[in-house]
């Protein structure tokens, strides 16, 4: 349980940063609030001779209002996410996520960059992300770019960020007001990745579901955007059939690992109860 | 007497004697960060060790290459079996007469089995170096599950024994076989089940797990070349019992070893056995004339040193049809993985497994226990509870559960059928043990009054048939057990490790102003002895617990003792605190005799002193006496106030409880919430009840990560699953339930202070508690056992075997 040999930095800039990543070469990797990567470190499964600190990056911080989206700094911590007025008012999903990861002494130190770069997908927020539809700030060698949640995710720990690149911030779109949200976890104690999760967000129109997103965390080896089975659901009344018939559809894309939170077919099929609940739950949030 | 003169109720109470919630004194310096564990201590020019480990559970070793680790600068040597053989260490015995490798040698057993120990400057240097160690290994077949162990083809683990047909407890009947053990009256209780109206028999398997203390299992060993003296400190549940094995296996005289257990964080059981890092630790400051340090990082701790239970066993019993048992036999097939090294006293292979009887009259019995060696970690020790009788509670207080059933009965009515009654006492059980005292109905009565059973059972009956009506996916479970512990281990009749008799010890010395310090030969792991002990000596000899240090834990200054683990501090070091304190008190009432100028026997004891049979105002204080003994004793007396007991009881003492638990589980996740759970303990004379409701919800909540989820698993390949906090299931606060507890008292009549000891009770009856609250709420569906860990992916499984998600 102890970490091999390695250097320490501590940018303050994020071209600083870039350029020392870019130097260091795949050596090197960045160091958010290491409450994913230093257990790694720690089981030697991770073995970087650089760690570039973003901790002293002052632009990294910070939550603002853009008026149709919120950017997110990448170093915001899981607990500045939680007592976010902003966030609690436009999107109070981040809130019911946030507390539902770790436990409040990982959620002081760990950043929703991290989390979402981190690229496992027992992370809680890659699956809100994609659900929320949020895109990622990227800064690198060759400049800035911004990738779509939906496109980031690639395999477990594989991500669509290039040797060097280091995610700046997230910016999501503000759901409609009057929106039904709910992200149900299911997992053994505090401090437990999901046995399976869910993220919905939907909003109703004349009593029919108008609009809807399905995330689901831990089921595969990537987080997952349940879009058949969200599709299933609009222009319906959220009635019981419709609702099987989309659990059935999320089931279907599920591929997850058999370990110690239970075999594969039971966490399919924790997804699918996930799932039902949480729609069941955002309808009762959502204006009709 | 002037109104400043305290009273005899104030003159009590200062002394916070037994009784009295008194704070744990331990606790100022534990929570502040101010113990002193194995890993504070720090000794100039201390090195630090540590173990390459096996990636394979079953695999010859073709070579070592250690030539890149001792390359790297900082590591001072890299030892391996080769090494050890020089000094006749590559094995060492086990507690249970069996021998276990060291280091690996030619083979290994088991996964992250120890291999080679690396000693280097720091701890960080040998963690890089144990990199650099190259093994080369043959893969074995391997063999996880123990019901093909005995296999007429099953893969020989141990070469070194595989023709040995006779082992430390007879006959071998296989190579794979450890022992028969064999309990009872085997045609009396085939008779009574050939005439039985009912029987009833199930497979109940009590998994692996592990104690997993809060601070992990350390050495630091320092030998002295010019003066030929060891120096080791550890973390040791029974460190004189270190000591005695330390000198067998060294050669070096007891009288140059010493050993020192400093704070311990925990011990339940994982700490009794003596583990290759304490011997690698010993010979590598030997060989390289350096202090060397070894500590356990978590993941060692959980997948090598000493596993608890892995008893596969099949329960049957036998009764009227009015519910009346007639006979009980057990078969256990004991899962021991790569050695025999359990911590049980030597004679009992199966620990007190045949306390299975539990709390029932039940005529005859018989019990057979086949142990067996398997690709998985050595162990099977007493966690938080006496040696097996936390399985032997499980096996017969489901078996109640599943006979209930069968006999349409409430298994609350059976239990009460059933109870050995109150006045069987001192009782006498089919697999021969003799029952101190107790009042099992009462208990139980109150247990049931207390949480209006009752009407918990009509709610039930209620939601099931709501659940039937599919208008809740909710099932009631109502969980009751009832146990008898066997603690205080024990009379020397019988019980021994390696030939060391199982007696406890504790010398006292008043100091000539009053205070005084008691040392004992067992040692504390967070029980709280340092506070509890000195309550007692307050009662006994009249000073307050205050001025009364306890000690523990140095072989070169306490007195010679078995150590802390089975709940046998208080049943025997206990009994041999007021042992001595009563010496100290009769020397004192002949020096106040002396003083008073009276006979012996006109004094009477009142408090903290002696005082004339009717005259109160002519007294003399402990205190007064202590300064008499040093400096002015009667004429021809010893001067001096201190006395040792050397205690070796005549009977263990049998605490029991009825515990009652309500969960609601969700059929269709597999999550089970535990509404209640009330735990009424019987465990004799309280001491201090603070103390014994902190050591019942800290039993409780083990007994609840242990039947809901807590578990060392193993993969077809023998790889060891889940040995982490991620998977390993140690409950926080957030999941722990609120416990209700509560008490009868019934003395131990054998014992000095009746006391019984209550540690491990709680996990005794919780595991069961648990598990039966799970099975009662599917029984109405036909289902009779649902395996433990109830984790809710099991639970979800056995509601989907019952048709409950279609
Ligand atoms: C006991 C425990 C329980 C946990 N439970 C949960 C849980 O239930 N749900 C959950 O979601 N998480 C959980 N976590 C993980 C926790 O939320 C982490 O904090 C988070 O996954 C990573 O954030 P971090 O800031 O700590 O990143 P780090 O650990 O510092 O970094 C993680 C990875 O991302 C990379 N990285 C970090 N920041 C950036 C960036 N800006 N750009 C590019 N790459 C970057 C790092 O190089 C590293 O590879 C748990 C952690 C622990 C220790």
């Amino acid at each position: 349980m102890i970490p091999g040999q390695f250097a320490y930095h501590r940018p303050s800039s994020i071209e600083q940063a870039v350029r020392l990543l870019a130097d260091l070469g795949d050596e090197a990797r960045p160091l958010a609030g290491g409450h994913s990567l230093i257990p790694m470190m720690k089981l030697r499964m991770a073995a970087p001779e650089h760690l570039i600190d973003l901790g002293g990056i002052a632009d990294l911080k910070g939550i603002r209002d853009r008026g149709a989206s919120i950017i997110i700094g990448a170093m915001t911590t899981q607990n500045e996410l939680i007592h976010s007025d902003l966030l609690a008012a436009k999107l109070p999903i981040i809130r019911e996520t946030s507390l539902l990861i770790a436990d409040p002494q990982i959620r002081y130190v760990g950043t929703l960059g991290g989390n979402v770069a981190n690229g496992d997908p027992g992370n809680d927020m890659p699956a809100l992300m994609m659900c929320l539809d949020a895109a990622y700030h990227v800064a690198g060698p060759s400049g800035n770019r911004t990738i779509k949640a939906r496109d980031f995710y690639e395999g477990a720990y594989f991500t669509a960020l290039q040797e060097g690149e280091i995610v700046t911030s997230v910016e999501i779109p503000v759901p409609p007001a009057g929106h039904g949200y709910a992200y149900e976890k299911l997992k053994r104690k505090i401090g437990d990745y999901a046995t399976a999760a869910a993220a919905v967000v939907l909003s109703f129109s004349g009593g029919k579901v108008a609009t809807c997103a399905i995330g689901l965390t831990n089921v595969s080896e990537t987080p997952l955007l349940a879009e058949e089975a969200a599709e299933i659901l609009i222009g319906t009344a959220l009635d019981p059939a419709s609702i099987a018939k989309a659990v059935s559809a999320a089931e279907a894309i599920t591929a997850p690992a058999s370990d110690g939170r239970g075999p594969a077919d039971y966490r399919t099929k924790m997804a699918g109860v996930m799932l039902s609940r949480a729609l069941q739950r955002a309808a009762r949030r959502a204006a009709a | 007497m002037n109104d400043m003169t305290p009273t005899r109720e104030q003159r009590e109470a200062q002394l916070q004697g037994m009784g009295c919630k008194r704070k744990r004194v331990e606790d100022i310096r534990f929570t502040q960060g101010k113990g002193n564990y194995v890993d504070d201590i720090k000794l100039p020019g201390m090195l630090y060790g540590d173990f390459v480990r096996s990636s394979h559970a079953h695999a010859r070793i073709k070579g070592i290459d250690a030539s890149k680790a001792l390359a790297l600068p900082g590591v001072i040597a890299v030892l391996t079996a080769e090494e050890l053989k020089g000094l006749n260490l590559a094995w060492m015995p086990t507690l249970a007469g069996d021998m276990q490798m060291v280091l690996a040698d030619g083979k290994v057993l088991f996964q992250n089995q120890e291999v080679a120990f690396v000693v280097a400057e720091d701890r960080y240097t040998a963690a890089d170096a144990i990199e650099l160690v190259e093994v080369e290994y043959e893969e074995l077949p391997v063999l996880v599950d123990p019901w093909k162990a005995m296999a007429p083809d099953a893969p020989v683990l141990r070469e070194d024994i595989k023709d040995k047909t006779e082992g430390a407890h007879g006959r071998r009947e296989h190579y794979n076989h450890i022992f028969k053990w064999q309990v009872g009256d085997r045609p009396g209780t085939d008779e009574a089940f050939a005439r039985a109206d009912v029987t009833i028999k199930e497979t109940f398997y009590y998994h692996r797990t592990h104690p997993c203390p809060l601070e992990t299992c350390a050495a630091l060993a320092s030998f002295d070349k010019v003066k030929g003296e060891l120096t080791l400190w550890g973390t040791f549940q029974a460190p004189h019992v270190v000591r005695t094995v330390a000198s067998l296996l060294s050669k070096i005289p007891e009288s140059k070893i010493h050993v020192i257990a400093p704070d311990i964080g925990g011990g339940f059981g994982n700490k009794v056995g003596v583990y290759p890092g304490y011997v690698c630790a010993i010979v590598a400051s030997i060989v390289t004339g350096r202090p060397v340090k070894w500590v356990e990082d978590r993941m060692e701790n959980l997948s090598t040193t000493s596993f608890a239970r892995d008893y596969h066993m099949t329960t049957e019993l036998a009764a009227t049809k009015d519910g009346r048992i007639t006979a009980m036999r057990v078969h256990v097939l004991a899962d021991h993985g790569a050695f025999d090294a359990c911590a049980d006293p030597s004679k009992w292979p199966a620990g007190f497994m045949n306390i299975c009887t539990g709390s029932y009259d039940i005529p005859v019995a018989h019990l057979t226990v086949d142990g067996v060696y398997t690709n998985k970690a050595p162990g099977g020790v007493a966690y938080r509870c006496s040696f097996r009788v936390t399985e032997a509670v499980y096996a017969i207080e489901r078996a109640i559960e599943v006979l209930a059933q069968k006999l349409g009965m409430d298994s609350v009515d059976l239990r009460m059928k059933n109870f050995i009654r109150r006045e069987q006492f001192p009782y006498q059980s089919a697999l021969g043990w003799e029952y101190d005292s107790g009042d099992y109905y009462m208990a139980m009565q109150k247990a049931l009054d207390a949480v209006g059973y009752k009407e918990l059972r009509a709610e039930q009956a209620r939601k099931r048939e709501a659940f039937k009506r599919g208008e809740t996916r909710e099932l009631m479970g109502i969980g009751v057990s009832f146990f008898t512990e066997i603690v205080g281990a024990g009379p020397s009749k019988n019980c021994d490790i390696l030939g060391v008799a199982m007696f406890d010890s504790c010398e006292i010395r008043v100091h000539p102003t009053g205070s005084a310090i008691a040392r004992m030969g067992t040692k504390t792991q967070g029980q709280g002895h340092e506070t509890t002990y000195a309550q007692i000596i307050a009662t006994e000899i009249g000073i307050p617990a205050d001025d009364i240090m306890v000690e523990e834990g140095n072989t070169d200054t306490a007195p010679y003792g078995l150590g802390t683990y089975g709940s046998r501090s208080t049943p025997v070091a206990g009994a041999a605190i007021a042992m001595a304190a009563r010496k100290i008190k009769a020397k004192a009432q002949m020096i106040a005799a002396y003083l008073l100028e009276v006979h012996e026997d006109d004094l009477e004891w009142d408090v903290d002193r002696f005082q004339v049979k009717g005259l109160p105002e002519k007294f003399k204080t402990m205190k007064d006496i202590a300064w008499v003994a040093y400096n002015a004793p009667p004429p021809g007396m010893e001067p001096g106030l201190e006395a040792v007991s050397y205690y070796d009881p005549p009977n263990m003492t049998y605490p029991f409880g009825a515990y009652i638990c309500v969960m609601d589980i969700d059929v269709d996740t597999g999550v089970a919430k535990t509404r209640r759970f009330y735990a009424l303990d019987d465990c004799g004379t309280r001491i201090n009840p603070m103390i014994i409701e902190g050591q019942v919800h800290g039993g409780l909540t083990e007994a609840f990560a242990v039947a809901m989820g807590q578990e060392i698993d193993y993969d077809e390949a023998g790889n060891v699953k889940g040995a982490s906090f991620m998977d390993f299931f140690l409950p926080t606060a957030v999941e722990t339930p609120y416990w209700e507890t509560d008490y009868t008292v019934t003395p131990s009549p054998h014992h000095p202070i009746g006391a019984k000891g209550v540690g491990e009770s709680p996990h005794v009856g919780g595991v069961p508690c648990f598990s039966n609250a799970v099975n009662d709420a599917f029984a109405f569906l036909g289902s009779t056992h649902i395996q433990m860990p109830h984790d809710p992916w099991r639970i979800w499984k056995a509601a989907e075997r019952l048709g409950l998600h279609q």
